[in-house]
């Protein structure tokens, strides 16, 4: 069976959960195998294997942490040029997408990005994707060379497939464009503790509504009952109620979550555009005609300083 | 020297309209009323303000589009881009991401450039790539996604705020960078600002003037093929109560209902 290239998205080695989906899908078109990058590269190779991986191509260097984008495409250039794959996987991160773009014009291969879904087809693999908001679906292929595809979150289920993994060592040879853009300072991110906002089952959003950063206590526990990722609208961040990373939407996140609650969010197109995939919708809202409400499974019309608070009492209590 | 700073900018169609495909599943550019993609204002403001700061410096908008892709220069001049270039050719129609940045490159190299601005995804593809893609096409840094950005002294820098951490990138100028709906407020127009961009030079260019040819682009020639688009079946109806005391219990019934406590 032919063999697609899946690129590793990791931090020091713990392989975050869309590789892991990417696993499943790429399984659907041929046999996968791994490409992780920089340290911990190598520490990666377990999870791989346990969800479908025959092999893990790493190899780290400083360059990866030290520069932009460039040294991970010459990577998996290295690792294309090693395997011929039948595909290669990118998981639709911001980066993910740029190194995916690089790489499939240096190989003269069409990019797809964003899919929701991949399936084998007679003249490769066949990508869904959601646009316009989410208010189409297409079906899309690549027609010319090696297809690059980029994956979305939440885009399948992490499956157990147990594979061999073996770690092999990939020679890299970085471009001389490879130190262009420097990386001069590195803020990480403060964990929450709470899960990741792309990747929660339950993701609860708080809007204009709120009207306050110190109002988002209340967005929080009820995030918190549930064990959800918050999000905002960019009402909320524009206001500087809460932080740009927790932003869903068109220029925020896009997640498609299991259960989806809205507080006090109008439902703009642009906010749609990142959560109308969502599985099941409930929005609180006082106002009646707020177009959230024609995306609902169940909303509540009322001030979300009354139901919210209540419906986070009700669900400790059944919680227990 | 002046710093010559060129701006990508997008004619796309109106999110908040009704928005959809045409018969050869491209985007439907005629029934829903265009503009300069939102996303493209910021890299506008941006631009301004390098330019601004710098001694001299010189600012050019360029769109690859249709006829009333214009109406986005326009925009761009009015807001006080110093001058415009339109690459426009009936055998663009349907070109792809990959294809597009050909075009752009093209023409950012035949308009000679320090640095190029874009947006950070175009409202309408929403593919964030083409920035990337002209950083490889150009062969120069690409420094993209930034919430915060400056040049001084032939280098630029700037501030990427990715999923794990916040970075501080810099680059070496030529460089192509891209902004986000972070970096600042765009500005308006001005009345006076409108009636200058009357005046302003636009240049039109087709493929031939880019050496470009007609088979390295257009749907035909496209990397990928779109084989289906269809409308995403409409939500069926949720159920909606007016909250009378028990709203929150009301939903935590429906929560518990499917599961989710
Ligand atoms: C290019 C572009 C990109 C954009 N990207 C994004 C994006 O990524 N994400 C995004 O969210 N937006 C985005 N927007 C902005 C978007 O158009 C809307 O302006 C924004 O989503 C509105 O946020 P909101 O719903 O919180 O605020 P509003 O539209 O002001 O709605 C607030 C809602 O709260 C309700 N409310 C008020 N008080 C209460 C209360 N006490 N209890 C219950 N309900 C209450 C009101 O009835 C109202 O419906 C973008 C816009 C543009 C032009
Ligand atoms: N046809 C075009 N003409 C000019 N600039 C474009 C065009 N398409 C994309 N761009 C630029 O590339 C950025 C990213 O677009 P995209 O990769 O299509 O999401 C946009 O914000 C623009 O700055």
């Amino acid at each position: 069976m032919a063999e697609v290239l899946v690129y590793v998205d990791h931090v020091d080695g713990a392989v975050r959960k869309p590789t892991l989906e990417l696993l499943t899908l790429a399984r659907r078109v041929g046999e996968p195998v791994a490409v992780a990058l920089g340290a911990g590269a190598a520490d990666t190779a377990a999870a791989l294997a346990e969800h479908g991986a025959v092999k893990v191509l790493t190899h780290d260097a400083s360059e990866y942490a030290e520069y932009l984008v460039v040294p991970k495409v010459d990577a998996l250039q290295a690792a294309v040029e090693q395997v011929s794959p039948a595909a290669v996987l990118v998981p639709s991160s911001a980066e993910g997408k740029e190194i995916a773009a690089r790489l499939a014009l240096r190989i003269g291969s069409g990019i797809i990005t964003d899919a929701v879904d991949l399936e084998a087809g007679d003249e490769g693999p066949v990508a869904t994707q959601s646009v316009f908001a989410a208010s189409f679906t297409t079906k899309s292929r690549v027609s010319k060379g090696t297809p690059v595809i980029t994956v979305k979150p939440n885009s399948a289920a992490v499956e157990a497939a147990p594979a061999a993994g073996a770690v092999e060592a990939l020679s890299v040879t970085f471009s001389d464009k490879a130190t262009g853009t420097k990386v001069t300072g590195r803020t990480a991110r403060e964990s929450t503790g709470r899960p990741e906002l792309t990747e929660a089952a339950i993701v609860v959003s708080g809007g204009r509504g709120v009207n306050g950063a110190e109002n988002f206590a209340i967005i929080e526990a009820l995030a918190d009952s549930l064990g959800a990722a918050v999000g905002a609208s960019r009402a909320a961040v524009d206001a500087g109620w809460y932080p740009h990373t927790n932003q869903v939407g068109q220029t925020g996140k896009s997640v498609s979550p299991q259960l989806y609650i809205a507080n006090g969010i109008s439902g703009a197109i642009q906010h749609r555009a990142g959560m109308q995939t969502s599985k099941t919708i409930v929005a609180v809202n006082k106002d009646a005609e707020a177009p959230i409400f024609d995306l609902v499974d169940y909303g509540v019309v009322g001030d979300l300083f009354d139901v919210v608070p209540q419906l986070t009492e009700e669900i400790k209590t059944r919680k227990g | 020297m002046s710093l010559r700073i060129v701006v990508t900018v997008k004619y796309v169609p109106d999110a908040t309209g009704d928005r959809h495909f045409a018969d050869d599943l491209t985007v439907d550019r005629d029934d829903v009323d265009g503009l300069l993609s939102e996303l493209d204002e910021y890299a506008v403001e941006q631009a301004l303000q390098i330019a601004e700061d710098a001694d001299d410096a010189e600012v050019t908008v360029l769109t690859v589009g249709p006829e009333d892709a214009k109406d986005a220069l326009r925009k761009a001049l009015s807001m006080g881009a110093d001058k415009a270039i339109h690459v426009e050719d009936d055998d663009l129609h349907g070109t792809d991401a990959i294809g597009t940045s050909l075009v752009l490159a093209k023409a950012i190299e035949k308009a000679g450039f320090d640095l190029v601005v874009s947006g950070m995804a175009s409202t309408d593809g929403t593919m964030g790539v083409v920035p990337a893609l002209l950083a490889e096409r150009l062969g120069v840094p690409q420094v993209t996604l930034l919430s915060e950005v400056s040049v001084e002294d032939g280098t630029v820098k700037g501030r990427r705020d990715g999923d794990a951490a916040s970075e501080q990138l810099e680059a070496s100028l030529p460089a192509v960078v891209s902004v986000t709906d972070q970096s600042g407020e765009a500005r308006y127009p001005s009345f006076k600002g409108i009636m200058a961009a009357k005046k302003k030079p636009v240049e039109s260019w087709d493929l031939s003037d880019l050496d470009i040819d007609a088979d390295e682009v257009g749907l035909e020639n496209a990397w990928t093929k779109v084989d289906a688009a269809a409308e995403r079946p409409a939500r069926t109806a949720g159920t909606i109560v007016k909250d009378e005391g028990e709203g929150g219990k009301q939903l935590a019934e429906f929560l518990a209902s499917q599961k989710f406590i």
